[in-house]
C-alpha cells in the first residue's frame, strides 16, 4: 500500500464521519485547501522529472479527484439529512381549521324573481314596478272594483288615514263613501295590479310586462303574511287570447319547475279586472322522500295519486280596465295573471312556512339561500340545484 | 255554500255520479271545495228498539238496556241517557262503527263491570246538531234493524265556492240551471203555487225610500202555528249548514237557500201602523237578532212601523219583531233592495249576514211574487194560516240588458271555435234569449253581464275551458333581447355581489313600530297606517336598518354568534301632491363577531367602523358607483356614533351612503348587544351611467417600465385626517404619483403631545424612461412640500 492510498482511504473514511458542515469544511481544507495535504502533493508534482511526473500525475490527480468527489457527496448528503430535520420539525395539524370566509346568501324571493326575469325576458317580457303605496283609483278603480263592489271586501286592505277624512271613514276604513275623496286615498296595493295600469297608461300598447313585488293585506296565518310577493303579467296586443294565456302559463310553469309533465287545468272564475276569469289549477302528487312525503307539481291532478293545486289567477283584461288605462279596447285586447311569488319559492325550493320567509333567521337563510354564483340562466336551467 | 245532491235533485233531473256533477261544477266554474257523504259517517248505525232497562247495578247514573236490533238476539247495551228507557226506537252504534264528533271506534267493553256491545247515540254524536240532553229518539214508524243512513235519506253534500259575480247560484236552482246547461241532466223548473189569499192585506206597506228599496212585497198569514219545520226540510237546511229553529224562520232560510231569495217575516203583534222602507235617522238605536245593538245613520235603509226600526234592509232582522213559538199572526216581507246601499250599509255597521251577502251582489229583480208565492206556501203547508192578498209598494228594476253579440268574438277572446248553433243553444240553456240577429236579452238576475265579454265566458264556461287549445305568443325572430333596465340591473350585480362578500340577504317588514321608525324618520312625516294588523307593523319605514337591527338581534338571542344581513328594498315618503315617494335603498348590518375565537387567532374579534367602510365601498363600486371620486364626510346622522360613522358623498351635497358603528342610543333604543355597524346606500344618489351602453373598454397597455415605490413618515397634527394627506400628496405630482397609501400611524411615546406620526407609501410611475435621482428629488421636495402645508413635516 502506498502512502497516496493511506491518505486517501484515511481522507475519505474522516470525509463519511464528517456529521455537520462545518466539519467538512475543515477536511476539506486540511486536504484540498492552499495547506492542504492534498495540495501538497500536486506541488510536489513541479519538482518531479518529467518521466516521474508522467508517472505520478494521474495518482495525485486521481486522489484530489476522488476526495473532491466524496467531500461534495457527503455535502450534499448532509444537506438532504439537515433538511429533512428542518421538515420534520415544522409538521402542521392541518385537520385544524382553516380561516372560513362567511359564505353569503341571495333571498329565495329574490332568486325567484331573478328567474321569473329570466324566463319572460325570452318570452319577450320587461319588468315594470310600481308604487307599494297606492292611491284607490290605480289599486281598485280602475281595475273595474267601484267602491261598491263586493270584490273590494275580499281584500283586506291596509289604509292610510284620509286627509280632512271626515269620522266616519276613520272608524270605518274600508268604506267608501265620497267618490272623489276615495279614488285618492291612499293605501297599501293588494296585489300588483296596478303596475298594470301604470304601464299601460305610460308605455300604451302593445306592451308584455311582469310586474313583481311586495303587496299586503291584513292577515296573518302560516300561509298567510301581510306583507307577501306577487308577481303580475301583462300582454296587450291585438288578437290576443285565451289559448295564448294558457301557452304562456303552461310554458312559464315548464321553464319554471324545470319539468316536462307539468299540467294545467283552467276554471272559470271571477275576478272584476279581467272577462273572461280563469283560475288555474295544476296537477301535483306526493313524492316521498327521505324526509317524509311533499306535495310535487307535475303530472295530471286526475290521475291516481293526483291531485289539483289552485295557483293562479287569470283572464283576458276586461275591457274597462283597458278603457280605464287610456287604450281603445276595440283596438287592443290580451291576458293578465298573478301569482304568489313566495309561493312559487316554496313549492319550487320546499320551504313550508311563509313566516320565516321575512324572520332573517341566519339559519333559515344558510339553508334556504342561494349562492351568489346561483344567477338564473336559460342555458343553465334557471332552477339553483339542492 | 253547501247543498245535499238529494235536494239537488228537486231541481235537476240527472242520473250523474257524484264525481261527475263535481267534475262540471269546477268545469263551468262553481268550486268545490269539499264533498261529504254522510252516510259513510253513518255506517255501522242502525235503528234499534229498547226491551228493557234496568238500573246499573254499580253506578246510579247508568242503565242496562237490552235492546233488539231487528237481527239475532237482543244486546246488552250500558247507557247513560236520563231519556232511555224501555219501549223507545234510538240509534244504536255497533262495535266498529266510528262516532263522527269525535272519532272514535266503538267496542265491545265493560263498563263498570258490565258487558255493553254497542253505544246509543245522541243528535250531537252522530253530527245531526247540537242537542246531547240525551240518547236520539225516533218515531214509532221508525223500521228497527234499518240502517239509519237509509233512514236519514243522508244524501252526499257538496261544499261549493259561488264567486261574487254568480248571486244567482247563491240558491240551489241557480246551480241546478247552471248544471244542466253543462250537460248534466235537465232542469226541472218549480211549479209556482198560485194563492190569491183571502181578504185585503190589513197592513199598510209603502217604500218612502225608493231608491235603497224600490219594491216591497208583503202579505199577513193569520193563524199559523209555528212549530217544527218538516223532516224534509230540516235534513236540506241541516246539509247546508243551516240550524233548523222554527217552522216560519226555515221556511225563509229555506227560500233563501233554495232560490237565493232572501226574505223576512215579522210576528205581526208586535208591528203597529203603516210598515215602510226608509232611511234610518242619524245616531237611531237598533237590536238586531244577533243580541247586538247597531247605532244607524241616514245612509242606511230600514225597514220600520209607527214604533221604530224591526229590520237593517236586507242585512239582518230585529229582536223586537222576530216570530217566537206564540206567534200567530205573521207579516211576509219581500222586497228589492239596491245592490250598493246594502253592502255600504253592511261594511259601515261591520255586519255580515246570509242575506247581504246576496242583496248586496244582486238578487233576482224578477222574482218577488214568485218567492212570495213559494214562502206563503211553504209556511201554510207546515204552520197552516190563512193568507191575505198581496200588497206592492214600488217595483223592482227588472228589464233585462241586451247585448248586440258577435259570435266570432268567442274565438278572438276566447281562442275556441264554437259553432254558432252551439253557441246558442249554450245561451238559451242559461236563460238568455236570442233573436235570430244575435241581441241576447239577459235574464235579469244575472246583474254580472255587461258586455259581449261575459257572454264569451258564458259560451267558453259551459262549452269548457279545457277545450281551449294552447297558442303560442308571438315571438321575435333571433335571440331574445335584453329587457332589463339599468336600475334592475344595478339591483341585480349589487345583491349578488352583497352575497359574494359574505352576507346574507333578508327580506323585513316594510312596516315597524312607531317607535323604531321614529328613531329613524330624522324628521320626515311618516305614513302610518290606518287600521295596523298590530302595533308592531304600523309606520312605513324611513331607513332599512330598524328592521336588520331587530332581525340581528333575533338571532343573537338565538345564541347566533354573529349576523351579517342586507337588504334590498324601498324607504317610504311622502312625495309631492300626497303621493307616495319610495326610495330604493340597500341595508347592512354587521353584528356581533366578525371572526370567531380560533385556534391561530385567539379572541373573537368584533366589527368595527372599518368593515362597514370596506363594505359601503365596495358594495357602491358594484353599483356602479364611481369609488375613487367619492369623498368620506360626516353626518351620518343621530341613529350612528358620531365619531365612528361617515357619509360617501359625490360632490358636498350627494350623500350615496352612510356607514359605521350605531350610537349607542340605537343600541339601546333596540335593545341590543354592540357593537353594532351599519350601512346604508341610497341607490337612487348613484348617478346613471352617461351615454350609450358600451362594450369596448378605454384603450390600455401595461407600462414598460417599472414602478418604484418610496416611503415617507410624518409628524402631523392629531386633528389631520389620513385622506386630506393622502389627497396633498397624490397632488404633489399628479403624472408620477400613480397611488399613495398610508401604512402605518403611530401616537405616544417618541411622538410630541398633539402630532401623531403618519407614514405613506408612494408608488411611482416612470413613463418611456426611467426617473433620474434628480427627478425622484424633485417629486419627493413636492410631496414634503405639498404635505407641509398640512402641517406635516418629514420625520428626521
Amino acid at each position: 500500500m502506498t502512502t497516496n492510498d493511506t491518505l486517501q482511504s484515511e481522507a475519505l473514511a474522516r470525509i463519511l464521519a464528517a456529521t455537520d458542515a462545518p466539519a467538512l469544511e475543515a477536511l476539506r481544507i486540511e486536504y484540498l485547501g492552499k495547506q492542504g495535504s492534498i495540495s501538497a502533493l500536486m506541488k510536489t508534482l513541479g519538482k518531479m522529472s518529467p518521466e516521474e511526473r508522467q508517472a505520478q500525475a494521474p495518482v495525485i490527480q486521481a486522489l484530489r479527484t476522488t476526495v473532491a468527489d466524496a467531500l461534495a457527496a457527503r455535502k450534499e448528503t448532509l444537506e438532504i439529512e439537515e433538511l429533512e430535520r428542518r421538515l420534520a420539525s415544522e409538521t402542521l395539524d392541518l385537520t385544524l381549521p382553516a380561516p372560513e370566509a362567511p359564505r353569503g346568501s341571495v333571498h329565495p324571493v329574490s332568486q325567484v324573481m331573478d328567474e321569473l326575469a329570466e324566463i319572460f325576458a325570452d318570452l319577450g317580457f320587461s319588468v315594470a314596478t310600481g308604487p307599494e303605496i297606492e292611491d284607490d283609483w290605480h289599486n281598485f278603480t280602475a281595475l273595474n272594483m267601484a267602491e261598491t263592489h263586493p270584490a273590494r271586501a275580499m281584500h283586506d286592505t291596509f289604509y292610510f288615514p284620509q286627509e280632512g277624512a271626515d269620522e266616519a271613514l276613520d272608524q270605518a276604513p274600508n268604506t267608501g263613501a265620497n267618490t272623489a275623496a276615495n279614488n285618492s286615498r291612499m293605501l297599501l296595493r293588494t296585489h300588483t295590479s296596478p303596475v298594470q295600469i301604470r304601464s299601460m297608461m305610460k308605455q300604451g300598447a302593445p306592451i308584455r310586462i311582469i310586474a313583481p313585488g311586495r303587496v299586503y293585506r291584513s292577515d296573518s296565518d302560516a300561509t298567510h303574511t301581510p306583507m307577501f310577493h306577487q308577481v303580475e303579467g301583462l300582454v296587450i296586443d291585438k288578437d290576443i287570447h285565451l289559448g295564448h294565456l294558457k301557452w304562456t302559463l303552461e310554458t312559464f310553469l315548464k321553464a319554471f319547475f324545470e319539468r316536462d309533465d307539468i299540467v294545467l287545468r283552467l276554471r272559470p272564475s271571477y275576478f272584476p279586472f279581467t272577462e273572461p276569469s280563469v283560475e288555474v289549477d295544476v296537477g301535483w302528487q306526493d313524492v316521498k322522500g327521505p324526509n317524509g312525503s311533499r306535495r310535487v307539481l307535475g303530472g295530471d291532478g286526475d290521475a291516481p295519486g293526483h291531485g289539483w293545486m289552485e295557483l293562479l289567477g287569470s283572464g283576458m283584461v276586461n275591457r274597462k280596465v283597458i278603457t280605464f288605462a287610456g287604450l281603445d279596447p276595440d283596438e287592443w285586447q290580451g291576458f293578465a295573471f298573478g301569482v304568489g311569488v313566495d309561493r312559487l319559492a316554496m313549492l319550487k325550493y320546499g320551504m313550508d312556512d311563509l313566516r320565516a320567509f321575512f324572520d332573517g333567521d341566519q339559519r333559515w337563510l344558510d339553508h334556504y339561500g342561494f349562492s351568489a354564483f346561483d344567477q338564473p340562466t336559460l342555458s343553465g336551467g334557471v332552477g339553483a340545484a339542492a | 255554500m253547501k247543498f245535499s245532491l238529494e235536494w239537488l235533485k228537486h231541481f235537476l233531473d240527472t242520473e250523474a255520479t257524484v264525481p261527475d256533477i263535481a267534475a262540471a261544477l269546477n268545469a263551468i266554474g262553481h268550486e268545490v271545495e269539499g264533498i261529504e257523504d254522510p252516510a259513510q259517517k253513518l255506517d255501522g248505525f242502525r235503528i234499534a228498539k229498547v226491551l228493557t232497562a234496568a238500573k246499573h247495578p254499580d253506578a246510579d247514573k247508568l242503565q242496562v238496556l237490552s235492546v233488539d236490533t231487528g237481527a239475532g238476539d237482543p244486546l246488552q247495551v250500558v247507557c247513560g241517557a236520563p231519556n232511555a228507557r224501555a219501549g223507545m226506537l234510538g240509534v244504536l252504534g255497533l262495535p266498529g262503527a266510528v262516532v263522527p264528533a269525535n272519532g272514535m271506534e266503538l267496542r265491545k267493553s265493560a263498563i263498570r263491570g258490565v258487558e255493553s256491545n254497542g253505544m246509543m247515540c245522541s243528535v250531537r254524536e252522530l253530527e245531526l246538531g247540537d242537542e246531547h240532553d240525551g240518547i236520539i229518539e225516533l218515531p214509532e214508524s221508525a223500521q228497527v234493524g234499518q240502517s239509519f243512513a237509509d233512514y236519514t235519506q243522508a244524501s252526499p253534500v257538496f261544499d261549493v265556492a259561488i264567486t261574487p259575480n254568480r248571486p244567482d247560484c247563491m240558491g240551489v236552482m241557480g246551480i241546478a240551471r247552471d248544471l244542466a246547461a253543462a250537460g248534466i241532466g235537465t232542469f226541472k223548473p218549480v211549479e209556482i203555487p198560485k194563492i190569491a189569499g183571502t181578504g185585503r192585506c190589513p197592513v199598510e206597506i209603502r217604500t218612502d225610500d225608493a231608491q235603497g228599496c224600490p219594491a216591497f212585497y208583503g202579505r199577513v198569514i193569520r193563524g199559523v202555528t209555528n212549530g217544527s219545520s218538516p223532516g224534509w226540510m230540516q235534513r236540506r237546511l241541516l246539509a247546508a249548514g243551516q240550524r233548523p229553529i222554527s217552522a216560519l224562520v226555515d221556511a225563509t232560510n229555506y227560500l233563501m237557500l233554495a232560490f237565493g231569495r232572501p226574505a223576512h217575516v215579522y210576528d205581526l203583534a208586535e208591528l203597529s201602523g203603516a210598515v215602510r222602507a226608509r232611511r234610518a235617522h242619524d245616531g237611531e238605536k237598533f237590536a238586531a237578532l244577533n243580541e247586538k245593538t247597531y247605532t244607524l245613520d241616514d245612509t242606511m235603509t230600514v225597514i220600520a212601523d209607527d214604533n221604530g226600526v224591526h229590520d237593517i234592509a236586507g242585512i239582518m232582522g230585529g229582536e223586537h219583531s222576530s216570530v217566537t213559538t206564540e206567534t200567530t199572526d205573521v207579516l211576509l216581507e219581500i222586497a228589492y233592495f239596491a245592490p250598493e246601499s246594502i253592502g255600504v250599509t253592511g261594511r259601515r255597521l261591520g255586519l255580515a249576514s246570509d242575506a247581504r251577502t246576496r242583496f248586496e251582489r244582486g238578487v233576482d229583480p224578477d222574482f218577488l211574487d214568485d218567492g212570495l208565492a213559494l214562502l206563503t206556501d211553504l209556511i201554510v203547508r207546515t204552520c197552516g194560516g190563512e193568507p191575505s192578498e198581496i200588497v206592492r209598494a214600488g217595483s223592482p228594476p227588472s228589464d233585462g240588458k241586451v247585448i248586440k253579440f258577435d259570435t266570432g268574438l268567442t274565438e278572438c277572446l276566447g281562442g275556441v271555435s264554437v259553432a254558432q248553433e252551439q253557441q246558442r243553444a249554450i245561451l238559451e240553456a242559461l236563460d238568455f234569449s236570442v233573436s235570430d240577429d244575435w241581441t241576447v236579452t239577459c235574464p235579469p238576475r244575472r246583474h254580472d253581464i255587461e258586455g259581449p265579454a261575459d257572454l264569451v265566458e258564458e259560451v267558453v264556461r259551459i262549452h269548457g275551458l279545457d277545450k281551449v287549445a294552447s297558442v303560442a305568443l308571438p315571438r321575435a325572430r333571433g335571440v331574445a333581447r335584453p329587457t332589463a333596465t339599468p336600475q334592475q340591473q344595478r339591483e341585480r350585480r349589487l345583491r349578488r355581489a352583497a352575497a359574494a362578500r359574505g352576507l346574507n340577504e333578508a327580506i323585513t317588514w316594510s312596516f315597524l313600530p312607531a317607535d323604531a321608525a321614529g328613531h329613524f324618520a330624522d324628521g320626515a312625516d311618516l305614513w302610518a297606517l290606518d287600521n295596523p294588523i298590530s302595533e308592531d307593523m304600523k309606520v312605513m319605514r324611513p331607513s332599512l336598518l330598524p328592521g336588520l337591527i331587530t332581525a340581528a338581534k333575533r338571532n343573537a338571542d338565538r345564541g347566533a354568534a354573529g349576523s351579517r344581513l342586507f337588504e334590498i328594498g324601498r324607504r317610504y315618503f311622502r312625495g309631492a301632491q300626497g303621493g307616495s315617494d319610495e326610495k330604493p335603498t340597500l341595508g347592512v348590518i354587521l353584528a356581533g363577531e366578525k371572526t370567531p375565537r380560533g385556534w391561530a387567532s385567539g379572541k373573537a374579534e368584533q366589527f368595527g367602523a372599518f368593515d362597514a367602510k370596506a363594505e359601503a365601498l365596495a358594495l357602491l363600486e358594484s353599483a356602479g358607483a364611481p369609488a375613487a371620486n367619492l369623498m368620506v364626510m360626516g353626518e351620518a346622522g343621530s341613529q350612528f356614533h358620531p365619531g365612528q360613522s361617515a357619509t360617501l358623498r359625490l360632490g358636498p351635497k350627494n350623500v350615496l351612503a352612510r356607514f359605521g358603528a350605531l350610537h349607542p342610543a340605537t343600541l339601546k333604543a333596540f335593545d341590543v348587544d354592540g357593537p353594532v355597524m351599519a350601512v346604508e346606500i341610497f341607490l337612487d344618489a348613484i348617478p346613471a351611467r352617461k351615454g350609450a351602453v358600451g362594450f369596448a373598454r378605454p384603450p390600455y397597455a401595461p407600462p414598460a417600465l417599472q414602478a418604484i415605490t418610496r416611503d415617507f413618515a410624518f409628524l402631523v397634527p392629531s386633528e389631520l385626517a389620513a385622506g386630506d394627506l393622502v389627497k396633498a400628496v397624490r397632488g404633489a405630482d399628479k403624472q408620477a404619483i400613480v397611488d399613495a397609501r398610508v401604512f402605518d400611524v403611530f401616537a405616544g411615546q417618541g411622538v410630541p403631545e398633539g402630532k401623531q406620526s403618519m407614514a405613506v407609501e408612494v408608488v411611482l410611475q416612470p413613463g418611456d424612461k426611467s426617473f433620474t435621482d434628480d427627478e425622484i428629488k424633485t417629486i419627493s421636495d413636492n410631496v414634503i412640500a405639498a404635505a407641509a402645508k398640512h402641517g406635516a413635516e418629514l420625520r428626521g
